[in-house]
């Protein structure tokens, strides 16, 4: 297939998840979300490797994982201290600065 | 199988057979896309890891298929394998039931995000559509050589400085996981002296009587009966109560209803008949 085919499925995967980053109300899934988002651009980064005929796309990919990881530790640790918190991973619960 | 997308030789990084790659990058395709959608549509949190992980896989056949093995793996290992069961286990300890509401609590909010993803979608391929990505360049001295060596240059030569930067940022996300799901103790520990007087202080020395698993009926949710025939609530944890309440089930009902009767045999009987007959629907 074609470099094309694979950066057009990495901008349908991408719209899915900005779609769940909308319309998903559970922190979770929200998270879950941006992580289909960046396993679509690195779909997108692979193929443009292809492309290119260098290594360069697959290098930025690989580090596109390492920030992906520790992103999530970051912010699956402050989804367990809102839970405590507020007993709720729901993001209309987060609600303290509010008024 | 494998070998096939893993060789590295021909022109585009993969020797698949043109055939095979076109109808492997369909099948993939429509798999990942169906499991995305299926992602951001199902109720519960589990499922949605799980069909995260579908994608994930997908994904990383598809690094194989251009070319990329190093990537492949390292897609299965670290995200597969290592942030989806993370995921899960965030899951497990937030609890499952904790599944969200459907009610939107923006007014319109699905219809906007319906219009910007497909405004999204077509601003991207259109902007696409007119960059004109043509064939994937020929074999060239970046990736004729084996990938895993290319890539290993790669990083410790040009992008060595990235590369150690990352790991102070590994070291940072750490150390803010640990500070974060630290819990900090406001109370003093109580000494073991002080514990066993509150128990004595409560009234009840001895430990919560265990469900009547085999004495009426085989299952967990059965409260125990005590000497004097009554059923005991305590016998029973509150998480088991709550799924029967989910499920629609009430087991200490139908059991305190005909224990004086004696026709506890029968209806127990009805009730594994029902049982099975909702686990046959089910299935």
């Amino acid at each position: 297939m074609s470099p094309a085919s694979y950066v057009f499925l990495a901008v349908i995967l991408f719209v899915i998840g900005a779609v769940g980053v909308l319309v998903r109300r559970n922190a979770i899934l929200i998270f879950l979300s941006v992580e289909l988002m960046l396993n679509s651009c690195n779909l997108a980064f692979v193929s443009f490797s292809r492309l290119r005929g260098n290594l360069d796309g697959q290098v930025v990919a690989f580090f596109v994982m390492v920030v992906a990881a520790a992103e999530v530790v970051v912010g699956l640790a402050i989804l367990m201290a809102i839970y405590r918190a507020r007993r709720s991973a729901s993001v209309d619960d987060a609600n303290l600065l509010k008024n | 199988m494998v070998h096939l997308f893993l060789a590295n030789g021909g022109p585009g990084g993969t020797n698949l057979d043109p055939l095979y790659d076109e109808a492997l990058f369909w099948i993939l395709a429509v798999l990942a896309v169906s499991a995305a959608l299926a992602m951001i549509l199902v109720r519960h949190a589990v499922h949605s890891a799980l069909m995260l992980a579908v994608v994930m896989l997908c994904l990383a056949i598809m690094y194989a298929m251009q070319g990329a093995p190093f990537l492949a793996f390292v897609q299965v290992i670290v995200y597969t394998g290592a942030v989806l069961m993370l995921f899960l286990f965030v899951v497990m300890l937030i609890g499952t039931n904790s599944s969200e509401s459907l009610v939107e609590t923006i007014r319109g909010q699905r219809l906007w995000a319906a219009l910007a993803a497909i405004g999204l979608a077509v601003l991207l391929i259109v902007g696409i559509g007119h960059a004109a990505i043509g064939a994937p360049a020929p074999e060239t001295s970046a990736n004729s050589t084996d990938n895993l060596t290319g890539l290993a240059r790669l990083i410790f030569t040009t992008y060595v400085f990235p590369f150690e930067v990352t790991s102070a940022l590994l070291i940072t996300a750490a150390l803010g996981a640990m500070v974060l799901a630290h819990r900090e103790r406001t109370t003093r520990k109580p000494t073991q002296r002080e514990v066993l007087r509150a128990k004595i202080d409560s009234g009840q020395v001895q430990p919560e009587p265990p469900p009547g698993v085999y004495a009426l009926h085989n299952a967990v949710d059965m409260p125990a009966m005590l000497p004097d025939g009554t059923l005991s609530d305590r016998s029973v944890s509150h998480a088991v109560v709550g799924r029967d309440v989910q499920l629609g089930r009430d087991p200490q009902g139908v059991v305190t209803v005909d224990l004086s009767t004696g026709e506890r045999i029968d209806t127990e009987r009805e009730l594994e008949a029902g049982d099975r007959g909702t686990e046959e629907s089910g299935a």
